[in-house]
């Protein structure tokens, strides 16, 4: 993926004139310390991050930490006071008056935490904001709005106003008049922190669902680091202004690197955030006949695999070994093959391997074609689901 | 033993006296400038006012009532009216409506561009809300003497001191309205890209209108007040009923100024009130019960059947 928005050494300092303040991040003190000397307050200190195009890239954070100062930096609602942010290479934070509205309006649109709908406007009207801005013409906005609004399902609703919607609808309208504008790059301010949990949970699956086919880059402002790990194709953890720590929502549960942070990973429910991928263990196939191949799976038994790599069937231990000694003879017939093996996805969760899962039954991961990646036993999974082994994806005989 | 008396050595009303005697002298075109469109307004309010039959003024105002306010508004204002007219002061309350609705015109012509303008810099309303304080806590009467010296004496005077004493309101309504817009609302508007100017417009002034509205009504209230002063400078209307009541000590005369003074503001007070309410019995801010209004004059378009949502 190539990268959209790169965010380098960002500081903001709540003031007039940061720079004593600047000058003392810099020498290496910390948001507790500028405050208590210069009773500036630190926003975003040394902040550097960068999004890749197409990814939902969440900034996780407590109140305070910074995360929306950081959001609200990318768009200029909050001015940088030192850095550089980057959109396609283009300094954001060195543009002038007219070239930063040019920005907002058609490439970084905002998802608000309290929706900011507009009360004295029409679900339409405000879902049409943007591109009246930019001086669109009413038919052509209207079409658009039309169109946007049946993308986030309420088709029917362009003619209401907003206190007439619940607050999961109302966040709809939020998005869509994001959408809008045909942004490529939108910050989501919270923008699921003000619905009730049922609600939230329809509102990210409809992000999820939307995302498959938008392919927007989205930079997510979240306190929830459930919502982090569930949406996140990358995450930011950010504490005192800082980030302390970036990277995959599995990497970051494997190996929080501070007690901060291992603080969010703990309760984490492993069994849906893993794949199969994760747990199972990669087979090196090995000629057995011709046109056949073996994997291995670590019990004594095998998977045979046909030329394209596709499993046509299972051995268990004893007919493997009664294979060996007879050098392979025997195998002509397939009948001698199980045809009761378990296969799962290599992007199925943990817990979809775990109810797949059958006694006495090898499990074979595959990929999108079909192939053969590896297999999966019950230890691994439970391993996985426990407490992560230290060597994802590691040897056989862990 | 010092005496308060004796330390009064600074002739400040001398002074005061030069001064203004100065300014009228000097500055004449200016305040003929600022009487020239008071005066046009006014006397236009006061022939249509004058002319339009009386029926026909029941009829509009209690329209009005009950398109912008509520139906009790609208038969409130029908009683009113009628009692004004059997009062027998029908034309001296027409004079004092016209000089309310001149008011009204002026205040908004004026008062709402300061009011925004003051929203948008802090420097501006450093320099314009002590002047706002002055106006506010200036007695009303103190209006009349410089008035009267820069302008002269009559109805078109006294609609000046009628101005001055009704703008404050609404400019400070204006400017408070739209600082209190939510901010997210405002940076929403910032973050879709609007200029300065779409973000007044767009944003800003019609999230404002409930509030501007409830400072409408604060000035009709006070050009009610101050009509009725103004008439000791010789402005015509109700209030000169009154006074003339209380010269000839009729006090008859004087309580039927009164009551059609009452029942005139109670009147533009309820209509101007629920204007100011988006959430009230009405439900809907002024634009839309303009736009109402005139649809009420078409034929209804039947309306397209809501489904309720799942929620």
């Amino acid at each position: 993926m190539t990268e959209r928005l790169r965010v380098e050494n960002l500081y903001k300092v709540f003031s007039k004139s940061p720079d004593p303040a600047l000058r003392m991040l810099a020498a290496g003190a910390k948001k507790a310390d500028v405050l208590a000397k210069t009773g500036m307050v630190v926003g975003l200190n040394d902040v550097s991050l960068s999004v890749p195009s197409g990814a939902i890239y969440m900034v996780m954070g407590l109140s305070g930490s910074g995360k929306s100062t950081l959001a609200r930096c990318i768009n200029r609602l909050n001015e940088p006071s030192a850095g550089r942010i980057l959109l396609d290479g283009r300094d954001i934070v060195a543009a002038g008056e007219a070239e930063l509205r040019d920005i907002r309006r058609k490439r970084i649109s905002m998802v608000f935490q309290h929706f900011a709908l507009l009360p004295n406007r029409t679900v339409a009207e405000n879902t049409e904001f943007g591109l009246k801005l930019q001086g669109v013409s009413p038919q052509a906005r209207r079409r658009r709005a039309e169109e946007v609004l049946s993308i986030v399902g309420l088709a029917r609703w362009g003619n209401h106003y907003p206190h007439e919607l619940s607050g999961g609808m109302r966040q709809r309208v939020g998005l869509a008049r994001a959408l809008a504008t045909d942004a490529d790059v939108l910050i989501m301010d919270e923008a699921f922190s003000a619905l009730d949990p049922l609600i939230r949970t329809e509102m990210q699956d409809e992000l999820l669902r939307l995302q498959r086919t938008l392919k927007k880059t989205i930079l997510f402002i979240t306190h929830d680091f459930q919502e982090a790990l569930k949406l996140g194709t990358r995450i930011a953890i950010m504490a005192d202004g800082e980030l302390v720590r970036e990277g995959t929502p599995q990497s970051i549960v494997l190996e929080p690197g501070s007690d901060y942070v291992a603080a969010f990973t703990r309760e984490v429910d492993r069994s849906r955030l893993f794949d199969a991928r994760w747990a199972m263990t990669p087979v090196q196939p090995v000629p057995l006949a011709a046109g056949l191949c073996l994997a291995e799976t670590g019990d004594g038994g095998g998977l045979v695999l046909d030329d394209g790599g596709h499993v046509v069937g299972a051995l268990d231990s004893e007919t493997l070994r009664g294979l060996r000694e007879t050098s392979g003879r025997g195998i002509g017939s397939l009948g001698a093959l199980r045809k009761d093996f378990v296969t799962v996805r290599e992007c199925d969760s943990l817990l979809d391997a775990a109810r797949a899962h059958r006694a006495g039954r090898p499990m074979a991961v595959v990929d999108e074609e079909g192939r053969l990646t590896g297999t999966l036993a019950a230890d691994r999974i439970l391993a996985g689901i426990a407490a992560a082994p230290s060597h994802p994806a590691g040897g056989l005989h862990a | 033993m010092l005496d308060a008396n004796d330390l009064n050595v600074f002739p400040v009303d001398a002074w005061i006296q030069d001064g203004v005697a100065w300014i009228a002298l000097n500055l004449r075109p200016l305040f003929l400038a600022i009487k020239w469109p008071v005066e046009y307004v006014l006397n236009l309010n006061i022939f249509l006012l004058q002319e339009i039959p009386f029926l026909a003024i029941v009829a509009v105002s209690v329209l009005l009532a009950w398109r912008l306010a509520s139906i009790g508004v609208a038969c409130f204002s029908a009683v009113a009216l009628v009692a004004i007219a059997a009062l027998g002061v029908w034309s001296e309350a027409m004079t004092t409506l016209s000089l309310i609705t001149t008011a009204i015109v002026i205040c908004a012509a004026v008062g709402i561009p300061i009011g925004i303008g003051c929203a948008r810099s802090d420097r501006m309303w450093g320099v314009v809300r002590p002047i706002l304080d002055i106006m506010q806590t200036t007695p009303t009467f103190v209006y009349l003497v410089p008035v009267v010296m820069l302008f002269g004496v009559g109805t078109v005077p006294g609609e000046v001191a009628v101005v001055t004493a009704a703008a404050p309101p609404l400019i400070r309504f204006t400017n408070l309205g739209i600082r209190m817009v939510e901010t997210e609302m405002v940076e929403a508007g910032l973050a879709f890209g609007a200029t300065k100017r779409q973000l007044l417009w767009e944003v800003q002034l019609p999230l404002a209108v409930p509030t501007i509205l409830g400072g409408l009504n604060q000035t009709v209230l006070t050009a009610m007040v101050m009509s009725v002063v103004v008439a000791m400078i010789g402005a015509e209307g109700l209030g000169l009923v009154v006074l003339q009541g209380l010269g000839r000590l009729d006090v008859g005369r004087a309580a039927v100024g009164g009551i059609a003074i009452v029942l005139l503001a109670m009147m533009l007070d309820r209509i101007t009130q629920k204007l100011a309410q988006p959430g009230g019995p009405g439900g809907r801010p002024l634009l839309r019960s303009l736009r109402a209004l005139v649809r009420s004059s078409r034929p209804a378009t039947s309306k397209p059947a809501i489904s309720s949502p799942d929620q």
